[in-house]
């Protein structure tokens, strides 16, 4: 063995996967949605849930779900975590807040950033609403709206969450 | 509703794992960045490679390194007619075990060659060494019929 060079211990061993992604009808409708600024869900048939982003389909009832909803950008806090530890290839900078907020006017939550917010104050049932980019900026991508930060408005309580009509807090 | 546009794009998952040979598949591979190929000995006398840590046997702790040959016989292949991205070759060509002079085992590796019915099993090939070695197992750069 080569005593000049030293002994091998590690190897670099990644996998990159390369997928081709397609949308499918009703999240495809709802990007286009969101290209125009516009959040919206999908209500079923059956059991009345509005789902966003939509699937096309209720979990629950297995129905197709085609009335198109459109919701508000103000949403409520169901849960949330603040990721401490940095992700590879990610931008943003720990300690930041990721959670489940759902959209008044629908009833199931979508997962995404929570900021100009301190994030030991932030709590289950707390309002926020949509920074958005400048229109030019927007594409078919939730990115769309940079993140959510808190509004001064009344908490929702917990049995209320995922149940706010569209107005919010205004009906 | 009016139909959506179809959307579709590219999306690309990657994992940047990094792994800790230990002690034996270092030593393998630290061979490999010299030129060589080596095995290890299990209980039973036979010549294991790529060399394992424990025996398969009596699961004892091995550390009889053997260095084998860098010809050997091919005892099993599949042709690659259309290869893909990762593949070591953008040509067709064969993933094969590989028995190797003064081994026990066979060792899968690729094996370069013109076309599926030159390669046979019992065919005789030859490791073709990287210009650069680095400690990795495609420092053998693939194998080729003698």
């Amino acid at each position: 063995m080569s005593q000049e060079r030293e002994m091998i211990t590690g190897i670099d061993v990644p996998i990159y996967l390369q997928y081709k992604f397609t949308a499918g009808t009703a999240p495809a409708r709802f990007l286009s949605q969101v290209k125009k600024g516009v959040l919206t869900g999908q209500r079923c048939p059956g059991c009345g849930n509005v789902y966003c982003p939509p699937r096309g389909s209720c979990a629950a009832c297995g129905l197709p779900t085609e009335e198109e909803v459109v919701l508000s950008d103000k949403a409520t806090v169901q849960s949330f975590t603040i990721v401490a530890i940095p992700i590879p290839n990610n931008p943003i900078q720990p300690p930041y807040i990721i959670a489940n907020l759902v959209p008044d006017g629908s009833n199931l939550s979508f997962i995404h950033l929570m900021s100009e917010c301190v994030n030991e104050e932030v709590h289950i049932g707390q309002r926020v609403q949509a920074l958005w980019k400048s229109e030019e900026e927007w594409d078919y991508a939730m990115d769309n709206i940079r993140y959510f930060k808190p509004i001064d408005e009344a908490d929702v309580p917990v049995e209320r969450i995922g149940h706010m009509p569209v107005t919010g807090w205004e009906d | 509703m009016p139909p959506p546009e179809v959307l579709s794009q590219a999306f690309e998952l990657g994992f940047t794992y990094t792994r800790s040979t230990g002690p034996v598949v270092g030593r393998f591979l630290t061979e490999l960045r010299d030129r060589k190929i080596v095995g290890i000995q299990g209980s039973d006398g036979r010549v294991i490679v790529p060399p394992m840590e424990y025996d398969p046997v009596t699961a004892e702790e091995l550390s009889e390194f053997v260095e084998v040959g860098q010809q050997g016989e091919i005892v099993s292949f599949a042709w690659v007619k259309e290869p893909r991205d990762a593949h070591p070759f953008d040509q067709p060509f064969a993933w094969a075990m590989i028995k190797l002079d003064g081994a026990d085992v066979a060792m899968i590796h690729c094996v370069s060659a013109a076309a599926e019915s030159d390669i046979t099993t019992g065919a005789r090939v030859q490791a073709v060494w990287a210009e650069q070695t680095v400690g990795f197992i495609t420092d053998i750069r693939c194998f080729e019929l003698v």
